[in-house]
């Protein structure tokens, strides 16, 4: 079955045909070629697949495309870039929290998130935010400091 | 494992998503998918058709309802209603199990009417919603009723809704407002893992009984052990071991690959009676 489908991406107005069983992180992938997100686990738990919508992290293999018409989706791609990085991806470069960068999209979505919603985190509140972003390589430590020092630099009333 | 091929589609209305299900040969409500897309991967058959209810206004509200109590619509987040100020204030134990689900963009996605749909014996917001007698509206083609949340779960992923049956809202009655609890959860990590064992001890400012005792993961479904209760509101934190003792005698867990069933008794017990401690302790203080 398919369905068209108009949604916001990274400030850039799409309207697609989509199968009705499409994830939304599959459109972003295959569809627009929007490669941050990741297929991890595909149930939920790994976090690797974060996106924003309408602002807030959501695991975006447990979203369907057809779900999102009509909203606002934010992908890594649309957080920062190489010439005008995002604080937060500052931070993860000046703190050295990417290894193999596998969960860093997710990872760094799920903070934008949560520095959205509470500008000033306590470490507890990062963890525990962060707690659905698996990362087999950091051992999170520098995860949480980037986070921290991101959350003292950026502008109070939102991480976007 | 990519998902079959469905069939979606969304509903404006109540009514509407009642009709939408009774067309179909085989349709689904969906609200957040957190539960439904994973078994949706896994199962084969018949083509399923979604049927969308977030575009129904009326479902996503977190509000005042009739005689004071509040109103959990269908499609409120479970993020939504932990945050939530009335909430908060008014029912901060279901705020807390709430918290204890799933991680945090899982809980922007997942909602509290959804989580007790899936009829899990681990569903964390089972656990308040049984202490605050939660009323559950579940409304038909045929008629509207009012589920009392004991009578809801049947069995593992089974609840006593009709097929095509949808649960509208869940009332918290403003006699349970005003509680406070001890949620002690045993799981193999501390966020993102279903609970081993989890033991929800509360206490209402009034009511009978004034103590609650819901467990999760150790029954067909989640349970609440009355005599437990009346043993702690006769006694105080005096009753604390023959509370926990007929809470271990109440529970019928299996073994699985998180724990044995001879566990999963005593961690009852042991949490059952850290409860009332805890509890008593804060009071006091």
């Amino acid at each position: 079955m398919q369905k068209t489908i108009t949604v916001t991406v990274n400030e850039s107005v799409e309207t697609h045909q989509v199968q009705s069983n499409q994830t939304l992180l599959n459109f972003l992938r295959e569809t627009l070629d929007l490669t941050g997100a990741k297929e991890g686990c595909n149930e939920g738990e790994c976090g690797a697949c974060v996106v924003l919508l309408d602002g807030k992290a959501i695991n975006s293999c447990m979203t369907l495309a057809v779900e999102v018409d009509g909203h606002q989706v934010t992908t890594i791609e649309g957080i920062g870039d190489v010439d005008r990085p995002h604080p937060i991806q500052q931070a993860f470069l000046k703190n050295q929290a990417v290894q193999c960068g596998f969960c860093t999209p997710g990872t760094i979505l799920t903070a934008v998130s949560l520095l959205a919603e509470n500008p000033n985190p306590n470490e507890q509140e990062v963890r525990e935010a962060l707690a659905g972003n698996l990362c087999r390589c950091t051992g999170y430590r520098q995860i949480i400091d980037s986070v921290l020092a991101a959350a003292a630099i950026l502008p109070k009333g939102g991480g976007q | 494992m990519s998902l079959p091929q469905l069939e979606y589609c969304q509903a404006r209305t109540v009514e509407e998503a009642l009709e939408l299900w009774a067309k179909k040969t085989k349709a689904r409500y969906l609200a957040g998918g957190t539960d439904l897309l994973p078994q949706l991967r896994a199962a084969s058959g018949t083509q399923l058709t979604l049927v969308d209810l977030k575009q129904i206004e009326s479902l996503a509200k977190i509000g005042q309802a009739e005689d004071g109590a509040v109103s959990i619509g269908a499609a409120a987040s479970v993020a939504a209603v932990a945050a939530n100020a009335t909430v908060r204030k008014r029912y901060p134990i279901l705020s807390d199990c709430c918290l204890s689900l799933g991680s945090y963009p899982l809980r922007n996605r997942a909602t509290v009417v959804g989580n007790i749909c899936n009829a899990s014996p681990c569903a964390d917001t089972a656990a308040a919603l049984l202490a605050l007698d939660a009323i559950v509206v579940a409304t038909s083609t045929k008629a509207k009723r009012r589920i009392p949340m004991v009578d809801f779960f049947q069995g593992p992923g089974e609840s006593c809704l009709q097929a095509g049956e949808l649960v509208e809202e869940i009332l918290l009655p403003q006699a349970t407002a005003g509680g406070r609890g001890h949620y002690g959860r045993i799981a193999r990590r501390k966020s993102v893992d279903i609970s081993t064992v989890a033991v929800l001890l509360s206490v209402l400012p009034k009511g009978q009984p004034r103590h609650r005792l819901s467990l999760l993961s150790v029954a067909p479904t989640p349970l609440r052990v009355f005599e437990a209760e009346a043993v702690l509101d006769e006694r105080g934190p005096e009753g604390a071991s023959q509370a926990a003792e007929i809470a271990r005698a109440s529970c019928t867990p299996i073994s699985d690959v998180r724990a044995s069933a001879e566990y999963r008794r005593d961690m009852v017990a042991v949490l059952t009676e850290r409860g009332v401690m805890t509890l008593a302790q804060s009071m006091g203080g």
